[in-house]
Formats: structure tokens, sequence, C-alpha cells
């Protein structure tokens, strides 16, 4: 498997170097991670492959700053993560790290356009609320409430609030879990096409092998271990995968 | 091995209640401070109520054993042939009479000159009526005439025991006492010198001595000049009074009197009107804020449990079966509150007793609870605690359970009226969440405001009597009472005697003043009380109102304070009939030429010169208000000590002091419990509410967190809604407190004494303070939980 040109001309965004996670649960140690090595590229999009308890979700938390790991290495560029503090790690998603979550985790109180104002509020270079919702297509949606979507145009605004402060790492877990295939395709072109015009770098958790055809690379978990790498050559459109 | 009988029994418990077990220790804090709550009501019962009772019950027995008198008159002298004329009356039972008289005491040590009380005793046996109660030494021998018992407060004051000896001017000669007991007596529980209005026990007391000797150093040989009697069953008090008047006319009586205004019982009695009322009001308030708090708390906190609920029902439980598990969390809060407040509230109630037992001489006074009570008070908890619990269970239970497993859907929002008027936009969007979840559950967001308020308003009623009182000291010592000392004469003394008093040393001013006892008439309404004739000139003593404002002393007419002009149904301009019960003991028809609202006692103002006028006497006075330097004070006491016509001199300072230090120890009392319960009810509620809100909402801040909230700024969203319903609380509470204070302060009005209905900036401020303290504190607790909230859980399935 050769790197693309691209892989090599991009910078490094994250790296990690033999992460593992035990947690410990009563006598019983559960080794969700072992030893795992990553490179994300600036504007890469890599898919999370593997069935459930395979580990994803784990290596997903870490790479987000929301789970540290019992022993590796992990870089976001210079800043060393797998040293950081929890409030560092909470600057770190605050500045840089968007999340996309499988249940939208939107806040009913708030509107489309608050929900994403929310993240807007606190960021140093954020887009318009506006704005970030028109990329998602829900610009004649701006002051629904939550009740007031269905599931995918909720999963939209969560997008549009993840990407909103232009984050370097935009983080998917199941983002299209909870939706029927037309629309989870809709949710997928949208992260694609945010992926493609903002350049911004992407993991996407699934259990679904047909989505590994979008991303630049496709990792296999298995039992806390990256058992196969997937270097696409040529990206195929969202359009055109079926499940 | 949670109930201690061993692993096996454990295993056997049913699943559902080792869930409840588990349960209720997960949400310990809410448990405990839910009993906590019931604790405080129950307590409040207990003690209050249980220490009124207990008070009651010791005065009846006291006043049993002591043959405590019914009906009294003082007179000028009546030969002691007239007893048994006394006796003989329709309607009475029991008379006995006496010999007393006030003396001046030369005690050493003491700068400002001290006064006695002096009762007789009959020669032999004891007094038919108003025995007293020997707690130390023995009663005095009829042979030696220098024997004396002195009153336990008194000798406790002084230091003095039997053996000790004490001098006396008795009747303008110096007399040494032997002291061979101490006693207490019904009469003299609460004994405060004339001109005074607290007890001044360092300075007064009551010295009981034979007739033998008594009699013969007052010129009352054969002879008495007080009378009581005790009424025959069914005999009306009202007849008897009138035919004890009329019968003591000719001997100069001054006028009798119930039971009702002995001074002594009078103090007793507002002390347990107050306590009655204090004990009524605040329990009901405290139990009504608990049961109101365990509806509210349980509603929520099961209404939290909705989705275990429905996989319970889903595993076949029965409504009934789901329905008792849930309750069950209300009962054992109730019972951990119960015992928590039975205890509490007995320990307190001891405390409480301990406090009146110093403050009042009953004997055998001992706190005793009542099991109705208990049981009242903890049936009222339970009823509001299963209430509560009932309606969120029934509630749950009503969902089928396919529904009630499922998420609930989205909370609908809409831009609630605040938002709609524009206020909205001034807000950032942690602002907005805050104010929609307010307005989404106004109903919910008012009663939990409401609870707080309620805690605002205890405290309120707590300290604005110290408002009252201090508001009332100020009046009393720095509007009124403006001399350094007043003088008092055993009996009214010419005019001139002013320059006397003007003559001696230090002395700079002196006002004089008459205080002539009468009846005052109005038609079938009559009141006997003391018109105080005062120089309309002068500037130590006043006619002073509630507000502070000083009422001039018309040059002709009477004065009435409020609650004696309403006793005789009059208002200014009307006419009364004056009855002197003194002197000349003629009649004259006055005119009410003001009348104003005042706090102490029910008197009557006049100028001097005019109520020389109405009794028919020139130039008499009773007693002088003196300015005198500070250095020559000590130097005017010995030389006032030595005049045999003064009867007392008393000190507004020696007053203002021993009031200030009654005040002081009773504001650290009270306040200590206020800001304990008080504080209780606010962590009540807020700490539920934060608890209960985490749990609702828990899912929402941690997503906030993973998008990089900090902790401060999520705690920002959660707290700021019991933020808003404690600031919402305040004026709540403000208003609720004015409103029970007015309330108390009706309820606790007496004849002689009202709290005055002022409520200083300064509580208000307070109140408000101690419970946004409270609040603040609950938030505390709730922001420690927040800060481990599972980042990760946010991203599994929905709970």
């Amino acid at each position: 498997m050769t790197q693309t040109g691209r892989d090599e001309r991009a910078r490094v965004v994250l790296r990690a170097s033999h992460l593992s996670k035990v947690y410990t649960m009563g006598e019983v140690e559960v080794h969700a991670l072992k030893d795992v090595d990553l490179t994300l590229h600036e504007g890469e999009l890599l898919v999370l492959l593997g069935a459930s308890g395979s580990g994803k979700s784990t290596l997903l938390n870490i790479l987000g700053g929301l789970d540290v790991a019992s022993s590796g290495r992990l870089f976001y560029g210079e800043q060393e993560l797998s040293a950081a503090s929890p409030s560092e790690l909470t600057q770190y998603r605050r500045d840089h790290v968007g999340f996309v979550f499988q249940f939208y985790n939107l806040i009913p109180s708030l509107t489309a356009r608050e929900n994403v104002s929310l993240v807007t509020d606190i960021a140093a270079d954020p887009m318009h609320p506006e704005e970030a919702l028109a990329l998602v297509g829900l610009e004649s949606r701006l002051d629904h409430f939550p009740a007031q979507l269905s599931g995918g145009e909720q999963q939209r605004v969560a997008i549009a609030r993840a990407i909103a402060k232009r984050p370097r790492v935009l983080l998917c877990d199941e983002p299209t879990g909870a939706l029927d295939a037309a629309t989870g395709r809709l949710v997928l072109s949208v992260l694609d096409r945010v992926n493609r015009e903002t350049g911004t770098t992407m993991a996407i958790i699934t259990h679904n092998a047909a989505i590994g055809r979008m991303g630049d690379t496709v990792l296999h978990m298995s039992s806390g271990e990256i058992v196969e790498r997937t270097h696409n050559e040529r990206r195929e459109d969202v359009e055109q995968i079926a499940w | 091995m949670v109930n201690g009988r061993g692993p096996g029994s454990w295993l056997r418990m049913p699943a559902l209640q080792r869930k409840l077990l588990r349960e209720c220790w997960h949400l310990k804090g809410q448990l405990l401070s839910i009993a906590l709550v019931v604790a405080t009501g129950i307590m409040t019962v207990i003690t209050m109520r249980g220490s009124y009772e207990s008070l009651i019950e010791a005065q009846q027995r006291y006043y049993n054993d002591m043959r405590f008198a019914e009906v009294w008159s003082s007179l000028r002298r009546a030969p002691d042939s007239v007893r048994a004329r006394i006796q003989a009356l329709p309607g009475v039972a029991l008379a006995d009479t006496r010999v007393s008289f006030l003396a001046t005491l030369d005690l050493e040590g003491l700068d400002a000159p001290a006064q006695g009380r002096f009762v007789s005793l009959p020669e032999r046996s004891r007094p038919q009526l108003n025995d007293l109660l020997i707690t130390r030494g023995r009663y005095v021998d009829a042979a030696s005439p220098d024997e004396v018992i002195i009153s336990e407060k008194f000798a406790n004051a002084r230091g003095l025991l039997p053996g000790d000896s004490l001098r006396a001017i008795i009747n303008g000669r110096a007399r040494d006492l032997d002291i061979v007991g101490i006693a207490i007596s019904p009469e003299h529980s609460y004994s405060v010198p004339p001109g005074s209005l607290l007890p001044e026990d360092e300075r007064y007391g009551v010295l009981w001595m034979s007739i033998r000797a008594l009699g013969p150093a007052y010129d009352m040989d054969e002879a008495f000049n007080e009378v009581f009697v005790t009424l025959a069953p069914g005999a009306s008090e009202r007849a008897v009074i009138t035919r004890l008047n009329d019968l003591l006319e000719p001997y100069g009586g001054y006028g009798a009197y119930a039971r009702r205004d002995q001074a002594s019982h009078m103090m007793l009695q507002g002390e347990l009107d107050q306590n009655r009322v204090m004990g009524t009001a605040i329990p009901a308030v405290f139990l009504g804020v608990a049961v109101f708090l365990l509806h509210l708390v349980l509603g929520r906190l099961i209404a939290t449990q909705r989705g275990e609920i429905a996989v319970l029902k889903a595993f076949g439980y029965r409504d009934g079966e789901v329905g008792r598990h849930f309750l069950m969390f209300a009962l054992l809060a109730v019972l951990i509150g119960a015992a928590i407040g039975t205890v509490g509230g007995v320990m307190l109630g001891r405390s409480y007793i301990g406090i009146y037992r110093q403050y009042f001489d009953l004997p055998g006074l001992q706190y005793q609870l009542s099991p109705g009570l208990l049981m009242l008070a903890l049936l009222v908890s339970l009823t509001g605690a299963v209430s509560g619990a009932l309606g969120a269970v029934r509630k749950a239970v009503a969902l089928p359970p396919a529904e009630a497993m499922r998420p609930e859907p989205p909370v609908r929002f809409r831009p609630g009226f605040l938002e709609r008027m524009g206020a909205g936009r001034m807000l950032p969007a942690a602002g907005r969440m805050i104010l929609r979840n307010v307005e989404r559950k106004p109903v919910q967001a008012f009663f939990s405001s409401l609870g707080v308020a309620f805690s605002v308003s205890i405290l309120i009623i707590g300290l604005f009597m110290f408002d009252g009182v201090t508001h009332l000291i100020d009046l009393q010592f720095r509007k009124i009472q403006r001399e350094d000392i007043s003088v008092s004469f055993l009996q009214n003394v010419s005019a001139s005697a002013r320059y006397d008093l003007g003559r001696l040393p230090g002395v700079t001013r002196v006002e004089t003043y008459r205080g002539a006892p009468v009846r005052l008439r109005n038609g079938h309404w009559s009141r006997e009380t003391v018109i105080q004739g005062m120089e309309s000139d002068g500037v130590l003593r006043r006619i002073v109102t509630v507000d502070g404002v000083v009422h001039p002393v018309p040059a002709e007419g009477v004065v009435l304070s409020q609650v004696l002009a309403r006793r005789l149904h009059v208002q200014t301009g009307d006419w009364l009939i004056a009855e002197m019960l003194e002197g000349r003991r003629q009649s004259k028809r006055v005119r009410v030429t003001g009348i104003v609202e005042d706090f102490l006692g029910v008197t009557a103002y006049m100028d001097l010169a005019a109520l020389h006028g109405l009794s028919g006497e020139q130039d008499v006075i009773s007693g002088a208000y003196l300015s005198v330097q500070a250095d020559e004070r000590d130097n005017l006491y010995r030389q006032l000590k030595q005049v045999p016509a003064v009867a007392g001199v008393a000190s507004p300072a020696s007053m203002l002091a021993s009031f200030e230090r009654e005040l002081a120890r009773n504001i650290f009392i009270s306040v200590g419990f206020l800001v304990g319960f008080a504080s209780v009810i606010a962590v009540g509620v807020i700490y539920n509410g934060a608890r209960i809100a985490l749990s609702e909402r828990g899912r929402e801040l941690a997503s906030l967190r993973v998008m990089g909230f900090h902790r401060r700024e999520v705690a920002t969203l959660l707290l700021g809604e019991q933020a808003v319903v404690t600031l919402i609380a305040i004026p709540l509470g403000w208003l609720i407190g004015y409103g029970l204070a007015y309330l108390m302060v009706e309820s606790l009005q007496t004849d002689t004494f009202r709290i005055p209905y002022v409520i200083a900036a300064r509580t208000y401020w307070v109140a408000a303070l101690i419970t946004i303290v409270a609040a603040a504190a609950s938030a505390f607790v709730v922001r420690r939980r927040l800060d481990s909230l599972d980042l990760i859980s946010v991203l599994k399935t929905r709970e």
C-alpha cells in the first residue's frame, strides 16, 4: 500500500503512538485499546469500521480529548494531549474539535440557530450560525426548535454546530446510526462536502462497511486493535454508495 | 449484609427491595435533605408546642399548690375586722389580707439604689392564699422580728444566702435584717420594679417578713393594705370586683383587679401567649413548608424514574407493586425525618425549657413530650409525602411500558412571553436556555420559588421581633425616658419638694410628676389605670407615639393610649368620668383631648395642673425626674438613700443595660434556631431542584462539556435556573414575611405590651443573604457532582 501524494504533502494533525486503554472493571481488566498507532493529516477523511466493542469509540474519545489513554502518546500538532490536564483538554475541544453524536444531542430549549451560536459564542474565529446552517442546507429552518425538526434535520443542525467554529478536527460517532438510509446518505454527503470545501480533518465511526468507500483512509478495528488499514485512491461519491 | 442478618437474607430479599435500598443509598443526599425538612417541621412542633404545653402544665400546678389568688385589691388602710366582711362577700371562696410596702435597700457595692417589696406573713401558719415556696433555708419565726425571707432571683443576683444579713430603710429607719430563707412565689415569678419594664434582679427583690415585725413598722397594727380572694365555683369575677370595690371604698381602695391584670401573672401569661402563638404559627409554617417540599421534590424525583418504572412494568410488575416501591422512598424520608425531628425536638425542647426555668420561677417545670402531638406531626408529614409521591407515581404507571421506555420526545420549547417582549435578544444563549427552562415549567418554578420564599419569610418573622424591640428601646430610652434618674416618694408630697431635690448634689434639672390611680368610666365601660400628670413644658418625660413623634401635653383634658381608648370606646372629643382612687376620691368629668398609639401599658396622660384640678388637690406630686451630672451621681444616690420620703430611685441606664443583656441572649438563641431551620428549607429546595435538574438534563450538559464548555460555564447553565428561582423567591419571601409579621404582631398584642410592627431594612437583607448563602452552599455541592459528569456516556445511546 502506498501513501497518496496528498497525504505526504499535508501536515500531520493528530499523531498517536502505542495508544492503549485499559479499563478496570472490578477484578477484570478490559483492554479496550491495544497499542494503536495512527496519523491523521490535514483534510483527511478517516473512517473507523468495526463491530461494537471493537474499540473504535474509545479511540475516537481519546482523539477528541474526552478520555485519556492508559499508555502511549498522542500529539495534536506539537501539543502532547496525553500529558494535558482536564482543563487543557477542555480548551483543546473548545478550540479545535467538533463532535457529531449518534443522537444529535441538541439542546431542546434552543433553536437551530441558537444551538449553533452556543458554539460560535465561545469560538475564536467562527462562521456565522446562518452560514453554517446554510452549509448543511438548513437556511430555511433557522428558528425551529429541535422538537420541530426531523431526525435528519436535527443531525444536520448538529453538524452545523460542530463545524461552525471551523474546527481542525471533526469527530463523528455513528452519525447515521439513528437515521434511515436515505436520510443517512444525505447527512453523509453533507459531511463529505464539508470535508472537501473546508478541508476539515474528519474521523467517522460506523459499523457499516459500505461507508468506508467515502474515506481517504479506512481502519478496521477488532478487539481494540487496528487489524486492517486501507487507503482509497479515489473517494467514492456518497450518492454512489449503496447499503 | 445490609440488614445484618447474614448473606442469606440479603440474597432472599426481593430484587425490588434491593433496588430501593441501593437507590436510597445513591440518592442519600436528596433523601437526607428531604428528611431534614421533615425533621425541622416535626422538631418545631415538638419543641415549641411541646414547651408551651409543659409551661402551661407547670403554671397550673404551681398556681394550685400556692393557692394563687384570683382577685386583688390594694387600699390605704383597713382594720383586720374588715377581712371577715370580705370573706362573707357573695362569690368569694377564700380571702386573705396582708401588709405590703416598698422600701429602699442599702446594699453594699451597689451604686444605684435598690428597692425591696416587703410583704407580710401571718403570725401563725402559712398565708391562706398566695403562699410562697421555700427553696432554701426556713420559714420565719414570728418571735424574731428581724427575720426575713428573700426572693430567689434577688438572692441569686446578689449572692445572698440564708445566714447573711441585709440593711433596709423601713419607714425612714435603717434596719438590719437576718435572711433565714429563700423563696419563690407565683405573684413574683416575674418581679419588675416600679417604673421599670423588665426585671432587674440586682436591684429589686421581694422580702417576706412576719406581720408582727412589718405591721408596727408601717403603722399597720391589726390592719392591712392588700387583700386578695379566690372565687367560689361559678362566681362572676366582675361581680366580686364590684362588691370588693364598694366595700373597700371607705378604706381608700385603689380598685380591685383580676388575676389577668396581676403584674407577674400578666408577664408570664404574655410570655405563654407569645409561646402559644409561636408554638402554633411557626410549626404550622414549617410543617406546611415541609409537606409542600415533600410533595414537590418527591414528585420530581419520581418523574425522573420514568424509564425504570416502564421496565418494571414490562417485566410484569403490577402498578400497585411499582407504586408501593416508590412510595417507600417517601416513607423512608418521613421516618428518618421523624426520628431526627423527635430526638432533636426533645433535646431542643429541654434546652428551651431550661431557658424558661432561668426566666420564670416555675417549680417542677420540665419538658414533656405529648404523644398525641408527635402523632399529629407525623401524620401531617406522611400525608404530604404520600400525596406528593402518589401524584408522580400515578403519572408514571399510567403510561404503557413501551411508550415509557422510549426516551421522552424532545421537550417542546417556544419563545416565552418575556422573549416575545424582546428580552431574549438581550440575553446570551445560556441566558435564553435558563429563561426558557423557567418559562417552560412556570408552575414548578413558581412553587420552587415559593419554597425558598418560605425560608426568607421565616427569617423575617424571626428577626423582625428584634427590630421591634430595638425600636422600642430606642423610643423608651432615648425619646421617652430622658432623665438620668427618677425618684418616687412613699406617698404624695408637696410640689415644693422640687426645690429640695434641686438642691441635691449634681442635680441640674427637676421635673415633677404625679401618678394618680383612677377609674375611668364611659357608660358601662370602665377601666382602672393611672393618670400620669406631667409638666407640659417638660423635656425629660414626654408623650411619644410609636412613630417617635412627640405629642404635646394639652393644657386641658386627658390623653389616652390607643388601647385604653379602644377599651373605653371613646374617641378624641368624648367625655369620661374620672373617679380618683386616692386623696379626696372625687369623681369628675374629663374630656379626651388626644389619643396616642404607644407600646406599653394602658396609660392616660394629663398636664400636672389639670390633674390637680381633676383631683381637687393642690400641688401634690408623687415623684420627680432628674438630670444629674455624671460625676455627682454616686454622691446623689448616697444622699437619696437617707431621705425617708423616698420610696425608690430608678435609673433608665441600668434598666437599659438589663434589657439589652436579656435581648442579646434571646437574639442569639432565636437567630441560631431560625438560621438553621431556614437553611434546611432553602437547601431542601435548591439542592433537590438542582439535583433533579441535573438528572433531567445531564445529557444536555454533558454534550456542552464535550463541545468544549468549561465546567464553570456548564454549572452556570444548571445553577442559573436555581439562581433565578432564588432571586424570585427573595421578594416573594419579603412579602410573605411582611404579612406573617403583621399577623404575629396582631396575635401577640396584649394590654401591656405590643411588639412594634417595624421591620428594619437590614432584616430584609439579612434574610435574603442567609437564604442566598444556603442556596449557594447547595449549589456548590451539586456543582461538585456536575464536575464528575460522565462525558463519554453522551456519545452512547440515550439513557
